[in-house]
């Protein structure tokens, strides 16, 4: 299986095998926008609950808090 | 979708390591730090400074900000004063978890969801480039990272202890939102792109939030002494370093072993 045993594909290999690029690129988008989720909401979220869970990692990483 | 249930255990697996590692360095790091500028923060807003002893821990900041028997804050740094964002309405009765180890194992789990977050932004930056990734070239991956996600935002609002007055909320997370990916997609121009107008287009990505500036608060104001705020700044920042070295070597260690040619 090409597309799950190279996700970083070469264009010219890329071409030769028509949708493998594509995949590899929808799964780092899912992989984007639940990376970004999972940080917004210990991060960001101003659900005080959240806020107040996730108090010292907020101060320790510099994400802005208060 | 095998691509992504690959990618989504790669970053497991490194937020984990790195997110229980920094939970320790956390410990040692800025924890202390934080508890002591509560000493200051709580102090303070009472009308009584008693460093030494750790008061019940109030972490929402309208809490303590106005309602010490209807006085507003020492500081101002409460709700009324201007300085603290209009927006920050946490409720009296908001949950918090207690002091002592229920705090440190909220702690633990944000840092660990931080670390599997920020570990599938970089497994997603690994894919896109193209580029070969191992434990090596994932330190560096780790670097950018850092770059991007401490010390860009990090020259405009610098990680700061409670108890310090700051610009409204909204406005310092769009900053720092910004300077982040600007950051990262200049990096990603000047390294990844070959051609010099990119690096160009990079650099000045880069330059561009601090020319317009970091929103900063209309006095800058802080319970805990300038000693111990700069004791959090260096304590943040070199946390943070551990931590994205760890992630980004991890990271790229079990990708390259995930994604490994038959």
């Amino acid at each position: 299986m090409q597309t799950t045993s190279h996700p970083t594909l070469h264009p010219t290999t890329a071409a030769a095998v028509p949708g493998a690029r594509t995949g590899a690129v929808t799964a780092a988008v899912m992989s984007a926008l639940l990376g970004a989720f999972l940080i917004w909401g210990v991060g960001f979220s101003h659900i005080a609950v959240a806020h107040n869970a996730a108090h010292d990692t907020r101060h320790s990483n510099g994400f802005p808090c208060h | 979708m095998e691509t992504f249930r690959r990618l989504f255990t790669v970053a497991v697996l490194a937020g984990l390591m790195a997110g229980g590692f920094v939970t320790l360095v956390h410990q040692f790091g800025t924890v202390p730090v934080i508890l002591a500028a509560e000493v200051f923060e709580h102090g303070e807003a009472a009308g009584q400074a008693t460093p030494g002893v750790v008061p019940h821990t109030e972490k929402s900041h309208t809490r303590e900000g106005h309602n010490h028997d209807g006085h507003s804050h020492a500081l101002g740094l409460g709700r009324d004063s201007g300085l603290a964002p209009p927006g920050h309405d946490h409720g009296e009765a908001a949950w918090e978890p207690a002091d002592g180890w229920e705090r440190t194992l909220y702690t633990a789990l944000a840092d660990i969801l931080t670390g599997i977050g920020f570990a599938l932004l970089l497994a997603a930056a690994f894919v896109l480039s193209g580029r070969r990734i191992d434990w090596r070239s994932g330190l560096g991956w780790g670097l950018a990272g850092f770059a991007s996600i401490t010390l860009a935002p990090g020259l405009g609002l610098p990680p700061e202890v409670p108890g310090t007055a700051a610009a409204a909320l909204l406005d310092r997370q769009l900053w720092w939102l910004a300077t982040a990916m600007l950051t990262g997609g200049g990096l990603a121009l000047v390294f990844l792109d070959r051609r010099v107008v990119a690096s160009a287009i990079g650099i000045a990505l880069i330059v561009l939030p601090h020319l317009i500036g970091a929103p900063q608060p209309v006095e800058a104001i802080s319970a805990a002494p300038p000693a111990l705020a700069h004791q959090f700044v260096v304590a943040a920042t070199v946390s943070s370093l551990l931590f994205w070295l760890a992630l980004g070597g991890l990271a790229g260690f079990f990708y390259e072993r995930s994604f490994k040619s038959a």
